[in-house]
Formats: C-alpha cells, sequence, structure tokens
C-alpha cells in the first residue's frame, strides 16, 4: 500500500516536472523521506504515508481539474458567428459596412 | 481565502492581452485582484535558505507576497512544494490551481487580519451548523445513509475529544454544550498561527470542524473527508446521475483545495523541521 502510494506521488510528479523530474526537489525529498522512514517506527511510517497519499491526493485533483476546465470550460465564448451557425443562420453580408 | 482562490468563471471571456489584463467586462473586477493567469516568466525555480526561513527564487528574483512582503516559509518540504507548484505551470501561470502558494500568501499577509483568537472563534462557529450533526429526516434513503456515514465519525470526536455533540433534525442544527466548544478551543489554540489557517481553511471547504478535525488527525483521508462533507451531492448523483463538468469539476476542486490545507497544516505543525521564530504568535 505505501509503495504503491510511493510510485503514484512520483508519476504525479514527472507529470508535473516534466523531463529532468528526477533532479526536482520534490522528487528527490520524497523519494529520500520513504528511504529514511523505512527503518523507523510504525507511528512514523504512517505519518509520512499519510503525508505521500495527501499530496498525491493534491496533485492529482489538480491534474484532473485543470483537465476537466480545458476541456468543459476553457474555450471562452462563441463568436457572433458561430453562434448563428449554431442554428443554421449566417450573418448577413454588407461589403459597404451598415447603412 | 482571498484572491486566487477564485477560479475563472465556467464560460470566461478569452484572456485579455496586457500586462493590467484580468476579468473585465460585464463581471467587472475586484480591486485587489491580480489576474487569473499571467504568462511564465521565469526559467528556474529553486529554494534557498533564509533569515526567516526558506524563499522561492524564480530565476534570480525572490518571491514575493501579494502584499510585496518576502515569501518565506517555515518548512522545508513545503518551500519544496511550493516551488514544485511554481515548476508545474506552463506557459501560463494558474494561480488558482496553487493552492499551496495562496496558503502561504494568506499566512503571511493575513488579509483579514484575524488573530489567533478570532481563528479559533470562527472554526469553532462551524460546530453550530456542522455538515455531519445537520440530519435530514427526508428522504429516508438518504437519512439512512446520513446515519450509517457520519454517526461513526461524530462518535470518533466524541470519544477522542471526550465531548459531546449529538446531531440534530431541527433546523437549528445541534445543541452543542459549551464545555464542547471550549474543549476544541482549548485543543486548537496548540497549534501555531500558520497551521491555525490551514485549519480554518479545511473548515471552510468542508463546512464541517468534525469532518477536519478527523482529517488532520489522520483518521480519515482526504477523499473519504470530502465523500462524506459532499455525502447528499453523492446520494442525488447515484439517483439522477453524475454530470462531469458540474460534479466531477466541483469535486476535483474541493479535493484539490482539502488536500493542500491539511498537507499545509501538517507541514507547519512538525517541530522538527519548522523555524519556530517565523511561527511566533
Amino acid at each position: 500500500e505505501p509503495l504503491r502510494t510511493l510510485r503514484a506521488l512520483l508519476r504525479e510528479l514527472r507529470h508535473a516536472a516534466g523531463r529532468s523530474y528526477r533532479d526536482s526537489p520534490a522528487y528527490r525529498h520524497v523519494l529520500a523521506g520513504f528511504r529514511r522512514t523505512g527503518e523507523k517506527l510504525c507511528r512514523a511510517q504512517q505519518e509520512l504515508h499519510f503525508q505521500a497519499a495527501t499530496y498525491l491526493c493534491l496533485l492529482r485533483s489538480v491534474r484532473e481539474h485543470e483537465a476537466l476546465h480545458r476541456e468543459y470550460h476553457g474555450r471562452g465564448e462563441r463568436s457572433p458567428q458561430e453562434v448563428a451557425g449554431l442554428v443554421g443562420f449566417r450573418l448577413p453580408q454588407q461589403p459597404g459596412g451598415k447603412g | 481565502l482571498w484572491w486566487a482562490h477564485s477560479p475563472p468563471a465556467r464560460l470566461p471571456r478569452p484572456p485579455p492581452v496586457g500586462a493590467g489584463g484580468g476579468p473585465v467586462g460585464s463581471c467587472g473586477r475586484r480591486a485587489y485582484a491580480p489576474p487569473a493567469e499571467r504568462k511564465r516568466f521565469y526559467q528556474n525555480v529553486s529554494i534557498s535558505q533564509g533569515e526567516g526561513g526558506f524563499e522561492i527564487n524564480l530565476d534570480h528574483r525572490k518571491l514575493k507576497t501579494p502584499q510585496a512582503k518576502l515569501f518565506t516559509v517555515p518548512s522545508e518540504a513545503l518551500a519544496i512544494a511550493v516551488a514544485t507548484e511554481w515548476d508545474s505551470q506552463k506557459d501560463t501561470i494558474k494561480f488558482y490551481t496553487m493552492h499551496l502558494t495562496t496558503l502561504c500568501n494568506t499566512a503571511l499577509d493575513n488579509p483579514t487580519q484575524r488573530n489567533k483568537t478570532q481563528l479559533i472563534r470562527a472554526a469553532v462557529k462551524f460546530l453550530e451548523t456542522d455538515t455531519v450533526c445537520y440530519r435530514v429526516e427526508e428522504p429516508p434513503a438518504l437519512a439512512e445513509l446520513q446515519k450509517n456515514e457520519w454517526d461513526p465519525v461524530v462518535a470518533w470526536a466524541e470519544k477522542r475529544y471526550n465531548v459531546t455533540i449529538g446531531s440534530s433534525t431541527s433546523i437549528l442544527g445541534p445543541n452543542i454544550p459549551a464545555s464542547t466548544k471550549e474543549t476544541f478551543v482549548n485543543h486548537l489554540a496548540s497549534y501555531n498561527m500558520w497551521a491555525l489557517q490551514g485549519i480554518e481553511f479545511v473548515i471552510t471547504q468542508l463546512k464541517s470542524l468534525i469532518l477536519s478535525m478527523s482529517l488532520i488527525d489522520r483518521h480519515i483521508t482526504v477523499e473519504k473527508a470530502v465523500l462524506l462533507s459532499r455525502l447528499e451531492e453523492e446520494y442525488q448523483i447515484r439517483r439522477w446521475g453524475n454530470v462531469e463538468w458540474a460534479h466531477d469539476y466541483d469535486l476535483c476542486e474541493l479535493r484539490a483545495r482539502t488536500a493542500a490545507g491539511t498537507l499545509f497544516v501538517h507541514l507547519c505543525s512538525e517541530s522538527s523541521t519548522v523555524k519556530h521564530k517565523l511561527l511566533q504568535d
């Protein structure tokens, strides 16, 4: 279970960081934390796992929220031409401008 | 929270170009709100240690708060997480997704100018209308669901804090004994100012003091806390169907904010990693 969280968290950090994710402070900090706590008491392990799971939830939720925003709410308004086109109309063309 | 916690409206106008840009037009513009998005203007994000704590560097510039104070955080892990928020921005900086940064700004600037007592009072006040204590009688299926899902967490809080809370179907809400409120006031007083800002934030997001304490005490996960907070919505979704662009949108946002608040509280409370000078009340 902690291993699954760790793997998922590192994957999220890869998404967030881009190409040089392995050098990112967050990646190194997370890995170091897991290695260091491996030998420690159960309670420290539980606390670290909770923190990792919470951070994972944060990264994942932000990414999913952004994706939903892009898909449903990111396109702005339609132009008048597009709106007219929705119901099959076209805007009138007036070569000399409006009278 | 203020400024960055107002995501763009569901159907936003295309972002305007120009430095002073921000949502304009019929929806107007609040006096202190910076633009919701801005082009990424830095290449590298790094952390450095200063007098008061850890600072964030965007290229050679030091990050500042909206009130132009030096952005300093007491915990290295928190600084790393904030730096990650800044580094994960692509072409545009989406401030409304940078929840940890926003929480730090709030802790540093304290824009609502509340002291510790006022923050605690605001937090404990939520108990009077706590979501998990406020029950329906109809429909029976929902009443049953509330009983099955919320009773255990109320029982946990009563046992953990040795208080009486109960629940109510009355429109006035539960009758919380003064001794219960005092217990929570004393408990919250043991947290420093930064952690308290985080706690109050989580409470306003989940609309429940009990769920927030359950989360901060690591009794439940963020996902579970959010589910319990949105129990009625989940019930309605299961009955009538899910609308991705509304339900999932709100769900992800609530999860993100709650997770950020929780992480913020824990990172500001760990005595081993925290610079006490900065946390003076």
